[in-house]
């Protein structure tokens, strides 16, 4: 046990010493917690929208003020030409042309019906959708609205829905972001600087000088894992209890002494990974590529910007494979719906099958000899 | 086992593939003996050291280090040997003091003996001046001196050499070689590599290796005496020439 009391001591030491990962410890996580949460904003405002008005009738004016007031929208071009906006799309200037035929309001007086023509600009397909589906909406309250009007004594039944955002009720988009976004800050620290790290000393050839004193592999892979294993607690709390909270106000609802025990957990798995990553890589670059391939991998398929129940069937196989999906997930139900232990169960039995793998798998892997 | 013979191999080999890089080689290198092995670059001569320091499994072939055998003792052997690679191996980021407690450390050695060792060594080595500079700092010659002090710090039996004084002037080098003398008589058995022809000479034996093979092996006053040349130089050439493998 002597001989880990000098390795810790050596790493420790080494990592003081060194202002890359210092940096990228203190300064990466506060920036990136910063800036990413509010760039990965889902909320689409700003939609562009050229309305073709062939009408030019009340009620048309009506339903443009509708449109305009909703908040969502801009009015990039009013005209009466549809090729006129059909154009705006080819220049991406607009995102959505409502086209208002000739005599929608003498239509909807004499035969109780109406139609409207709705063209979207696809290239995005997010914007393209959420805007369309807002546009529908807009429509459809004021399709009510007028029928309330013309039939005054025919209001009719009408089912009403009444709608509660449990856990995050201002569907405040950071509140589900800022959690999500930590655990990749903690998994690139962990994941890319073990890997880094032990790849160091293959390629300045110190490794060479400790594969032929008697220290044991577990020894040095122990004193390799703690110090990283250090670093990546710090640095969950740092954003956590410091960026989280002062900046975004969040505070976890469930038990921090759960969150932490997953934390635990999660960081022996991931700093598996990057051991591993280090065992097939004899350069630094060689590591880098590597462990950039598969941080892509981790962070698009782990459900963090895009839900996993809406992937085809093997890429949620693929993100059942990924701790990441895991950690976010219990980051999620702890910070903001303050789940117990009972609800996460699942979570911690398979993040310690992931820890034992990859571990396991990286002690095999990792030989003095050759 | 024989206690006079420090490393005995009998037809060791190793190869990589199709590519035989130690072909059957045997020889013994008796205690207390500095030995010298010798070889054209590419001839073999890391590959079988590594071999010998347990880094590296043979193919076939026998060998005993220390008397511990190299398939299945090799942890035991990592106790009893030093080693200083050709790529210098010690932690630049760590200073003077740092290193040599750390490697201290590793080798089990006591935290007390550690400090008494530590501060002899940096006087034997004049550097009480640079002990806390990072060891990267230094010069080279400066730091290939601490990197076999070192290797030896833990008092091993034998202590493995590989081409240790590479690019180092010539004065530095004598310094070197000062210190290996002393190692030696304190009863450390040195096998080292080089390609300076000078310091063949002060080996107690040597062996040539070319093309995987140990073509000779004797007393430098033997072999220059055995191929009728002048120096080492001439014997080196005599020998090397023939060598197919060239990097």
């Amino acid at each position: 046990m002597s001989t880990l009391k000098y390795l810790l001591q050596k790493e420790f030491r080494q990592i003081f010493r060194n202002p890359t990962i210092l940096r990228m410890i203190l300064i990466v996580p506060v920036v990136q917690l910063i800036i990413l949460p509010l760039a990965a904003d889902f909320e689409i405002k700003n939609i562009n929208i050229s309305i073709v008005d062939n009408d030019r009738s009340v009620v048309a004016h009506d339903l443009i003020e509708e449109i305009k007031s909703s908040g969502y929208f801009k009015l990039v071009n009013y005209t009466h030409d549809y090729q006129v906006a059909f154009s705006d799309i080819e220049s991406d200037e607009t995102d959505i042309v409502l086209e208002i035929p000739d005599g929608l309001e003498s239509d909807l007086i004499r035969e109780q019906k109406g139609s409207l023509f709705i063209a979207v600009n696809a290239i995005n397909g997010t914007k393209a959708y959420v805007g369309g589906a807002y546009l529908t909406r807009i429509i459809t309250g004021f399709n009510q609205d007028i029928r309330a009007e013309l039939n005054p004594g025919n209001n009719g039944a009408s089912i009403g829905v009444a709608v509660i955002n449990w856990f995050n009720p201002l569907l405040n988009y950071q509140f589900f972001m800022v959690p999500g976004i930590l655990v990749v800050l903690v998994t690139m620290v962990a994941g890319y600087m073990t890997a880094l790290n032990i790849v160091k000393e293959k390629e300045v050839g110190t490794i060479e000088q400790i594969n032929v004193t008697p220290i044991r592999k577990t020894h040095f892979i122990l004193g390799k894992l703690i110090p990283f294993w250090v670093l990546g607690v710090f640095v969950f709390t740092l954003g956590m209890f410091v960026v989280a909270r002062i900046i975004y106000g969040i505070v976890p609802l469930g038990s921090v002494f759960l969150l932490y025990g997953y934390l635990a957990l999660y960081l022996v798995a991931i700093l598996g990974v990057g051991l591993l990553i280090s065992t097939y890589s004899n350069t630094q670059q060689q590591a880098m590529s590597l462990s950039f391939f598969m941080m892509m991998i981790f962070i698009l398929m782990s459900g963090l910007f895009t839900s996993i129940e809406s992937m085809p069937r093997w890429a949620q196989w693929i993100a059942a494979l990924n701790p990441v999906t895991y950690f976010v997930q219990v980051m999620r139900m702890i910070v903001m719906k303050g789940s117990e232990f009972e609800h996460i169960t699942r979570h911690f039995v398979i993040m310690a099958g992931f820890a034992f793998v990859f571990n396991v798998w990286a002690i095999i892997n990792y030989k003095k000899t050759s | 086992m024989n206690s006079q013979k420090m490393i005995s191999t009998r037809d060791l080999t190793k190869t990589f593939g199709d590519f035989v890089a130690v072909n059957n080689i045997t020889f013994d290198v008796r205690q207390g003996e500095i030995f010298g092995f010798l070889g054209a670059n590419g001839a073999g001569k890391t590959t079988a050291m590594r071999m010998l320091c347990g880094l590296s499994i043979p193919t076939s072939g026998e060998a005993t280090i220390a008397g511990y055998d190299v398939y299945k003792e090799t942890e035991k052997i990592k106790q009893n040997i030093g080693y200083m690679s050709q790529k210098f191996s010690l932690y630049e980021d760590l200073t003077v003091a740092e290193n040599i407690r750390f490697f201290g450390g590793i080798y089990g050695l006591k935290n007390g003996e550690i400090k008494a060792r530590s501060r002899e060594l940096i006087n034997a080595l004049d550097l009480n001046d640079q002990k806390d500079l990072l060891v990267g700092s230094l010069p080279l010659g400066w730091k290939q001196k601490l990197a076999f002090s070192v290797a030896i710090f833990h008092h091993p039996k034998l202590v493995f050499l590989d081409e240790p004084t590479g690019g180092v002037d010539p004065v530095t080098r004598r310094q070197f070689w000062d210190m290996i003398n002393q190692a030696s008589e304190d009863g450390i058995t040195i096998f080292v590599t080089t390609h300076y022809m000078d310091e063949a000479e002060y080996c107690d034996r040597i062996s040539m290796m070319v093309d995987g093979y140990i073509r000779a092996l004797d007393s430098p006053a033997q072999l220059k005496k055995q191929y009728n040349a002048e120096s080492m130089d001439e014997v080196f050439y005599e020998l090397a020439r023939g060598a197919k493998r060239t990097e």
